[in-house]
């Protein structure tokens, strides 16, 4: 394998000269987000399957074998249909939202480490990096709801951007006692600091406000709020139409991915396996396997909270997670001073 | 060798400059406000191109994610006539044109005892700079640190006693006395006898 990368790039050189290194870039970049796009669009299948399931429903099975055809039906479809602009609306605002949303659930991923060598842009920030990208994801929220000019999706896009600034904060919080266990903001490193125990033992409080956050964060159900269809059509997307809702839509689920990998990175031991006798199942396995469990307690969630209200989510984000955060902070960091340094 | 570094960086301070411009220039204050998120994103990636990563992540975490999204908050939400507030900005030229020139003159100033001081040097060591910044922070400038900190504190209770207020004559839910409800209090069976309820 190495040495055939070795081959592609010296063979890329002779070829295109100086212009190789860019073209090398985008190559891994397309390498990269191939299977990330193909996740996220069998992601919806499943969440349509899975969600069917419990519902004693049976769910897309027509197209292909178990509908395993339907995201590429759905896609086609997107792809076909004619995009509407409402007459009133900023037009280059609004064709800019969804773009936004789905570059920055998309950028997030070239420094997200699969294996110890799977890994886009190796960067000593690697945390902070993905918070600040998942930070733009806001303004692709606020942007659509204002150029729609329309009520629905402003109230929509106002709700979701308070939702999605406070759980921003949580989830933040939560995190901080991973780094100060591990002492590095590489994403590499804090899973080479879980070879011993994994973080969710002793940060499990942390995991479990994490994963809440997080769910708030992505606007998906019970804190799907932003769109809650019973009283706002469907919030911020109500004016959006084929490709440019698709985008929407695409985005929220590669958000979905993002924080779900993140989740297994910080505090399940990324692609450690569980017991060192185990070690001998590679490592990226283990890395899907726990993905796959996380996501599906996203899609089981879904199928069976009914929705919070608005004002209880800001109180539980301010109220409840914000202070004990501060506290599992303050306590993590007395104990690693008396403990002695990790 | 294409010296990618500084078309990146002419790149970025092009697009910065523009930005920053057009903040200024343009009538929709919502486009202004979304021209100072661009603002603030190509100067981030200016301090990667310093290879400042951690300041950059900041600036774009604190002043993206947190104060230009108030900034558009407020801005989408008011009912400003800016017609209105354009007509007498022309009589604040001279205190805007004298705050600018002496910011210009500062930098300058800066620049130039930057420059005389010699090229800046690569990172001499493989310290992180986030690592780097929180030495420096915690230990030689604790105490402004401090400060800073107390006056946002400060700050942040300000704000809340600001907003607070009882209005006697609003009925507001109590989530502790919503909690404490107990079945007792919340239902009351009736007998009603049969076609007497209405």
């Amino acid at each position: 394998m190495a040495e055939f990368l070795e081959y592609m790039h010296g063979m890329g050189t002779d070829l295109l000269g100086p212009v190789w290194p860019l073209a090398w870039t985008v190559i891994k970049i397309a390498v990269l987000l191939a299977p990330v796009m193909f996740c996220v669009t069998y992601l919806t299948l499943a969440e349509r399957r899975i969600i069917g399931f419990m519902q004693i429903r049976i769910g897309p099975n027509r197209v292909g074998p178990f509908g395993l055809l339907q995201p590429i039906a759905d896609a086609v479809k997107l792809f076909v249909k004619e995009t509407l602009i409402p007459e009133k609306a900023d037009k280059v605002v609004f064709l800019l939202a969804p773009i936004i949303t789905l570059g920055a659930a998309l950028t997030a991923w070239a420094v997200i480490p699969f294996s110890p060598e799977l890994i886009l842009a190796d960067i000593n920030v690697g945390l902070l990096y993905v918070l600040a990208i998942s930070s733009l994801g806001v303004y692709g929220l606020l942007m659509s709801g204002w150029a729609s000019n329309s009520r629905y999706a402003f109230l929509g896009s106002l709700r979701s951007a308070a939702q999605m600034v406070s759980y921003e904060v949580s989830m933040g919080f939560t995190l901080i006692p991973v780094i100060m266990l591990s002492g590095s903001l590489s994403l590499k490193d804090v899973v080479a600091a879980q070879s011993g125990m994994w973080f969710v033992i002793p940060l499990f409080p942390m995991f479990v406000i994490y994963f809440i956050s997080v769910v708030a964060e992505t606007n998906r159900a019970p804190f799907d709020l932003p769109e809650a269809e019973a009283e706002l059509v469907s919030g911020f997307a109500t004016e959006y139409s084929a490709m440019s809702y698709g985008m929407f839509f695409l985005g929220e689920y590669a958000n979905m991915l993002l924080v779900s990998t993140l989740g297994v990175l910080m505090f399940l031991g990324g692609w450690l396996p569980p017991v060192s006798w185990l070690g001998f199942i590679p490592g990226i396995i283990w890395f899907l396997i726990k993905l796959g469990v996380l996501l599906f307690a996203f899609l089981w969630i879904r199928a069976t909270f009914p929705r919070y209200r608005y004002d209880q989510l800001m109180r539980l984000g301010w109220k409840v997670f914000l202070p004990f955060s501060l506290f599992w902070i303050f306590l993590t960091g007395t104990i690693i001073h008396l403990v002695g340094a990790v | 060798m294409i010296p990618v570094a500084d078309i990146v960086f002419y790149l970025l301070a092009a697009v910065l400059v523009i930005a920053a411009l057009r903040v200024v220039t343009t009538r929709n204050p919502v486009h202004s406000a979304l021209f100072l998120v661009l603002t603030f994103f190509t100067a981030a990636g200016l301090f990667v191109l310093l290879r400042a990563e951690f300041l950059a992540a900041i600036l774009v975490m604190v002043y993206m994610g947190a104060v230009a999204v108030l900034f558009l908050f407020v801005v989408m939400m008011l009912d400003v006539d800016f017609a209105e507030l354009r007509r007498g900005a022309l009589s604040h030229l001279p205190v805007g044109l004298a705050v600018g020139g002496v910011i210009l003159v500062e930098l300058i100033i800066v620049a130039l005892a930057q420059h005389s001081a010699g090229p800046v040097t690569e990172p001499a060591v493989a310290v992180p700079n986030t690592l780097a910044i929180g030495r420096v922070l915690y230990t030689t400038y604790l105490l402004p640190f401090e400060i800073a900190s107390l006056v946002l504190l400060v700050a942040m209770i300000g704000a809340i006693v600001l907003t607070l207020r009882k209005r006697p004559d609003v009925r507001k839910q109590v989530i502790s006395h919503q909690l404490a409800r107990t079945r007792d209090q919340a239902v009351e069976l009736k007998k009603v006898a049969s076609g007497e309820g209405a």
